[in-house]
């Protein structure tokens, strides 16, 4: 089943309040082989006008998995999980994620589009604070194969 | 920073995966589909073998730039294109090789230029960091 076009330019309720925790960064950092005090070291992210530890870039991909799971767990959009890869991925901040953050993520699907009997669906996640700023917005576009392919 | 130029390069890294990596990106991350630790699910789908998260891949090919900048915290934007599977081998692991160039300069902002390497072959696309280089 390809995927619904008509999904194009839906947007999902903003996902429940994500906190960060100070654990998670450490564990998340030593996970992608971090070496960044500012992300091991409480005193140094403070050093660095900070409040807390700074996650790494890639750290955003935890909130935005709540956002994916929408997308998937939608009987409208027909998205086969099994047949979803992983086509690209961007993250464009206007603040480092730092442990402390109340992030809420909501998603919107951007384009959706047929390439070869595959479906390509672009969702965009915009993450922002408790006080409503936006802290980041991180684009994955999903290729989801088709039946033959 | 002051005297950086377009296709210097400023960083370079090998880091050698294993299975243990794998389980622990999982644990952090919240993603724990199989075929990233199992060989019968990996092999059931018809992978080449049990596969690291993209997301894992991304997330160790830009540490060498942070270092580089000076932190996390100057990072404005990262994009890659997963373009070739990473296979993990049970026993013996795998390389992967990360070198960062200066790919463009603007005003006080450098576009970073990763080529991501397992074997001698690519396996990220267009992937591009921008860092911010003021103080």
């Amino acid at each position: 089943m390809p995927v619904n076009p008509e999904l194009v330019g839906r947007t999902y309720p903003p996902t429940a309040p994500y906190l960060v925790g100070r654990e998670k960064v450490r564990e998340f950092s030593r996970a992608v082989f971090a070496t960044d005090p500012k992300s091991l070291d409480v005193e140094a992210a403070r050093a660095a006008g900070h409040a807390d530890l700074v996650a790494p870039p890639t750290f955003a991909v935890v909130v935005q998995e709540h956002t994916l799971a929408q997308l998937l767990a939608d009987p409208e959009a027909g998205i086969d999980f099994s047949r979803v890869v992983h086509g690209d991925q961007r993250f464009t901040f206007s603040r480092p994620i730092v442990a402390g953050d109340e992030l809420t993520a909501t998603l919107t699907i951007t384009s959706v589009k047929s390439l070869g009997g595959n479906s390509m669906v672009t969702a965009e996640s915009s993450i922002t604070g408790a006080d409503g700023e936006h802290v980041v917005t991180a684009t994955s576009t999903l290729v989801v194969r088709g039946e033959d392919a | 920073m002051t005297q950086l130029t377009v296709g210097e390069t400023v960083a370079e890294r090998t880091v050698e995966l294993s299975r243990d990596s794998l389980v622990r990106y999982a644990g952090a991350s919240g993603d724990f589909n199989p075929i990233h630790y199992r060989d019968d699910v990996a092999a059931s789908v018809g992978l080449p073998g049990v596969l690291a998260h993209g997301m894992l891949t991304m997330g160790l090919a830009v540490q060498p730039v942070v270092e580089w900048a000076g932190g996390a915290d100057r990072i404005l934007d990262y994009q890659v294109r997963f373009t070739r599977p990473v296979v993990v081998d049970a026993a013996s692991g795998t390389s992967v090789g990360v070198s960062a160039k200066v790919g463009a300069l603007e005003e006080g902002v450098a576009r970073i230029d990763l080529t991501v390497t397992v074997d001698g072959q690519t396996v990220l696309g267009k992937a591009q960091v921008r860092v911010r280089l003021d103080a």
